[in-house]
């Protein structure tokens, strides 16, 4: 028997009360985990996403949208800007590489990204398997699109038009699996890359055969694209004028930073957007929410706590005789205050392990109704250091609601309560 | 001499002023003390187990001053040498039988008697892991009288023990006080104003309201 023991009875001797006390608290907790964790892996991962894309170059429209859809392919692009323009921005001194994209198809909601090598060089992306594009309708899958969808190297499968599901399906092409590339927790994961050629065959195909109804000439046509190979560095060779969707660049020295966003926006008929700053107008947007939740976490703490104090309270005057008692046998004011204490720190000590663990049940469970979004790649079993600082608040909270009655305990008269009988 | 008081005093706020008799006992003796409800007996008992502080004389037990303890060192020294047998057995009810006797092993910081053979001696051994809340009146004024004894008191203090209790239990724990005290070598006090317990201690005073 000791002190810990003695505590450890009292709590179980009143289960409801203190399982509603710790539930209450691991609620609160729960929802600072949650915020914990969503902005940490999110920033993060933002961060990993954007690293070495100095801008974003795409059509006109709201610049965070084309970030959205440049950098983290969750929006939907802001529209085409013709190649010509693309590759004029291309020979600026200023620019010391670009990657060309072009957007549009999806296969079961994976996006499917026309670029070359440089993008996947980008995230410093390794194959798992196969090799990287080399003609057209080859593909390399993401690690998580290839996981979802089953396929390995060899593979053939249909993209349909638009970048989400349901969308009609360009039947006439099909995809060929050349190569999958090892998980990152990046971006590229849920990402379906391929040649800048193969997009624009795609829906050149799917307007001829609509026009010309000609099998014949179809097949011809697909037969001599499939036999070329295709651009692997800077932009695709072609003599007809064909479309991009968005370009990442990076900057060849600072000065870059200033002059380049202006010359583009003024003197072109494209935008460009910096995904650091865009990025950080976003978090300030959404920083009003995470307030807000922050706030009704710590409301529903601070109840929590009023509730353990009260229980401790209520439960200190039906034990009057009980610390009495202890006292008579020889416990003293210090043990007793202990006692009351010690109650106190372990109900909030599991409310606090319950929430950490609900927490991270809660983003799984988050997690696991968000196959596609950024969220889905989120990890919900990551801890964090910042877990244990919710430890300590949950304690601290223990604490303050103790002190009355642990002093109370601490000032009980044995005599005086035992001769009340 | 193991226990001895002399010239206690106490007045409670408001009342009038109590003068009780002095007591002496060596180890092994047994002592009532008589009195009308109100006239002081319980307040008696509580000085002399040092729950209360005196405003004149003074207690000694093993020869040590009980005005002379302070705080925590008062309440260790009542923990390993006075066991108090109260009016209601107070067990706490958290706790199964067993524990509650642990309870005094561990506030007293001292092995004392065996809880097993204690339990067994008092005719409660099947009782050892039962819930207090399980308990009959007489169980559990009995588990009490295990949890005084418990660490080998030297003064034994027993605050009505018998006024909830039938003829057969009133005996019982009248003996069980007797015997154990006697094998301890402990002196009993029992404060009491029931007549059956005259019939087992013929040594007495009493305590009269001045």
């Amino acid at each position: 028997m000791n002190l810990f023991k003695l505590s450890w009875k009292y709590l179980t001797f009143r289960p409801l009360s203190t399982g509603l006390n710790v539930f209450l608290l691991a609620l609160g907790l729960a929802i600072i985990t949650v915020l914990l964790l969503i902005q940490d892996q999110f920033e993060k991962k933002m961060n990993q996403d954007a690293a070495g894309i100095d801008l974003v170059v795409g059509a006109k429209g709201s610049p965070l949208q084309l970030i959205l859809a440049g950098v983290y392919h969750i929006d939907f692009p802001t529209g085409n800007i013709p190649m010509e323009e693309a590759q004029k921005l291309s020979r600026n001194r200023l620019v010391k590489n670009i990657i060309p994209m072009a957007l549009g198809d999806n296969y079961l909601g994976f996006r499917i990204v026309g670029t070359n090598h440089d993008y996947p060089a980008l995230y410093e992306a390794q194959l798992h398997s196969g090799v990287l594009w080399a003609k057209p309708f080859e593909v390399v899958l993401g690690a998580e699109v290839a996981e979802k969808a089953g396929y390995s190297v060899g593979d053939e499968f249909v993209g349909s038009h638009g970048i989400s599901v349901g969308s009609h399906e360009h039947d006439a092409n099909k995809f060929k699996v050349v190569g999958v590339l090892n998980r990152k927790g990046n971006v590229l994961d849920r990402l379906i890359l391929t040649s800048v050629e193969s997009i624009w065959y795609t829906h050149d195909e799917g307007s001829e055969v609509d026009v010309e109804d000609s099998t014949a000439n179809h097949q011809e046509h697909q037969q001599m694209s499939l036999s070329d190979s295709v651009a692997v560095k800077g932009f695709p060779k072609t003599s007809e004028s064909r479309d991009l969707t968005t370009l990442l660049i990076q900057y060849r020295n600072p000065m870059a930073a200033i002059q380049l966003p202006r010359l583009i926006n003024s003197g072109t008929s494209m935008q460009a957007a910096s995904p650091s700053f865009e990025m950080s107008r976003l978090f300030e947007l959404l920083g009003v929410g995470i307030t807000l939740l922050q706030g009704l976490a710590v409301v529903i703490i601070g109840i929590s706590g009023l509730g353990i104090f009260i229980a401790l309270f209520n439960s200190l005057k039906e034990r009057k005789y009980d610390l009495a008692i202890l006292r008579a046998i020889g416990a003293s004011r210090a043990q007793l205050l202990l006692l009351i204490f010690l109650e106190g720190i372990m109900l909030t000590f599991m409310g606090a392990i319950l929430g950490i663990l609900l927490g991270h049940s809660f983003l799984s469970v988050i997690i696991s109704q968000n196959e596609q979004g950024v969220v889905a790649s989120l990890q919900p079993w990551v801890f964090l250091k910042q877990e244990l600082w919710i430890v300590v608040y949950a304690l601290v909270v223990g604490v303050l609601a103790s002190v009355i009655p642990a002093f109370a305990a601490y000032q009980t008269s044995i005599a005086k309560q035992l001769t009340k009988a | 001499m193991l226990f001895e008081s002399k010239n206690i005093e106490y007045k409670h706020p408001g009342q009038q002023k109590l003068i009780f008799p002095d007591i002496s006992l060596e180890a092994g003796e047994s002592l009532l003390v008589l009195g009308k409800s109100g006239s002081g007996k319980t307040t008696l008992l509580n000085l002399l187990a040092g729950l209360l502080n005196p405003e004149t004389g003074e207690i000694k037990l093993l020869g040590k001053n009980l005005a002379s303890l302070k705080g925590q060192e008062l309440d260790l020294f009542r923990g390993k040498e006075i066991g108090i047998v109260f009016q209601k057995p107070h067990l706490l009810a958290a706790l199964n039988v067993q524990e509650n006797l642990q309870m005094a092993h561990f506030f007293g910081k001292k092995k004392g008697q065996n809880i097993k053979d204690l339990l067994g001696e008092l005719g409660l051994a099947t009782k050892a892991k039962s819930s207090v809340l399980t308990l009959s009146e007489g169980e559990a004024q009995r588990v009490s009288i295990a949890r005084a004894l418990a660490n080998s008191p030297k003064l034994i203090l027993a605050d009505e023990p018998t006024s909830s209790l039938d003829d057969e239990n009133t005996e019982k724990v009248i003996n069980l006080l007797k015997t154990q005290a006697a094998k301890i070598g402990a002196a009993l006090i029992i404060v009491t104003h029931d007549q059956r317990v005259k019939a087992h201690i013929p040594n007495f005073v009493e305590v009269k309201a001045a």
